[in-house]
């Protein structure tokens, strides 16, 4: 379809991989955590396609800008995200963000709409998601799911010591396994969407 | 993934889409549905290299994010030049996007479609 050749500046982009013509509508769940916490290993397993990668450019200007200087900087923030079809007619999106409330920024309607949040923790390093739920719990109503993604010789903690660690907002469920495993990652999206589905029956049953 | 390319974004973006920053719809989503027109007409001659490319990566269905990350381009670039493809009806939305949240009945099936995996 993209032959080279119609393409001499080398643009053409690598041969996409097209949703059945079934397919009619999206979804999407955002995937966030810290540094190496398994958000790309995670979204993997439950893809179909290969994790595809997108980067936005960000000025110093939202992130301070350097004050001796008084110069701007252009970096660079990427996004990793893989889909799967259910049900034959909607595609399920996995975006992977640093949680950070300002790169998500970055893609304008990333949170917007979305199912939910899967929060990714590393029981080695429970402190680096305080500030990922801290924002998530400012700047969000989202239903969250937190995933602890067991690395081999991480401290195996109860869910409840996780969720008084965590100080997580009553009721999110906490899921727990090796997320290189589709079984765990798709456990871990099943119980996000249930929890969001309880969440707006509660919401109904108070309006 | 080549960050080198990126550099320059800011300024090329800037050419690339007339000088626009921002899409004339805020109905484009990551995860908003595309799929190219198939009714023989050709893109007017000033369109661009991208637009070119970016019809024919949508032959079938994909999410905008997708075609930002097979184009290698920012995600917020290729909304500017979706928009634009949209407007002249070159391309068309798949999934009618709304800022709404996904309602129960939907859920619901997402839920199904995920337990039968
Ligand atoms: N042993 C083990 N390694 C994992 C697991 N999840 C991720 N990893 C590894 O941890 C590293 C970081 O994971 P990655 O998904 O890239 O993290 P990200 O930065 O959050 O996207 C990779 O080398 C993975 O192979 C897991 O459940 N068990
Ligand atoms: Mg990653």
């Amino acid at each position: 379809m993209d032959s080279a050749a119609s393409d001499p500046a080398g643009t053409a982009p690598a041969r996409a991989r097209h949703l059945a013509a079934t397919v009619k509508r999206s979804v999407k769940v955002l995937v966030v955590g810290p540094f190496g916490v398994g958000k790309t290993t995670l979204i993997q397993s439950v893809s179909e396609i290969p994790v595809l990668s997108t980067e936005e450019s960000i000025t110093t200007a939202s992130v301070g800008v350097d004050r001796r200087t008084g110069e701007k900087s252009t970096t660079t923030v990427a996004m990793d995200f893989g889909r799967v079809t259910v049900g034959g007619d909607t595609a399920l999106y996995l975006f992977g963000t640093p949680g950070q409330r300002r790169f998500w920024d970055l893609w304008s309607g990333l949170a917007d709409g979305a199912v939910g949040v899967l929060v990714l923790v590393d029981t080695r390093n429970l402190a680096d998601s305080f500030e990922v739920l801290d924002q998530l719990e400012d700047h969000t109503r989202l239903p969250l799911t937190v995933v602890v993604n067991e690395f081999p010789g991480a401290p195996r903690h109860s869910v409840e010591e996780v969720r008084t660690a965590l100080d997580l907002p009553a009721g999110t469920p906490v899921v727990s396994g090796d997320v290189r495993g589709r079984p765990r990652a798709v456990q871990a999206l099943t119980t996000l969407v249930a929890h969001a589905l309880e969440q707006r029956a509660r919401q109904a049953a108070a309006a | 993934m080549d960050t080198e390319g990126y550099r320059d974004h800011p300024v090329r973006s800037y050419v690339l889409t007339g000088g626009r920053s921002r899409p004339t719809r805020n109905t484009l989503r990551p995860e908003t549905l595309l799929c190219t027109v198939d009714d023989g007409r050709e893109l007017p001659s000033h369109a661009g290299r991208h637009q070119h490319t970016l019809l024919r990566t949508c032959r079938g269905t994909l999410a905008l994010a997708e075609v930002a990350a097979y184009l290698r381009l920012p995600v917020s670039l290729v909304a500017v030049l979706a928009s634009d493809l949209l407007d002249g009806g070159f391309l068309a939305l798949r999934s009618t996007a709304t800022h709404d949240l996904p309602d129960t009945e939907l859920l619901e099936e997402v839920l199904d479609g995920l337990r039968s995996l």
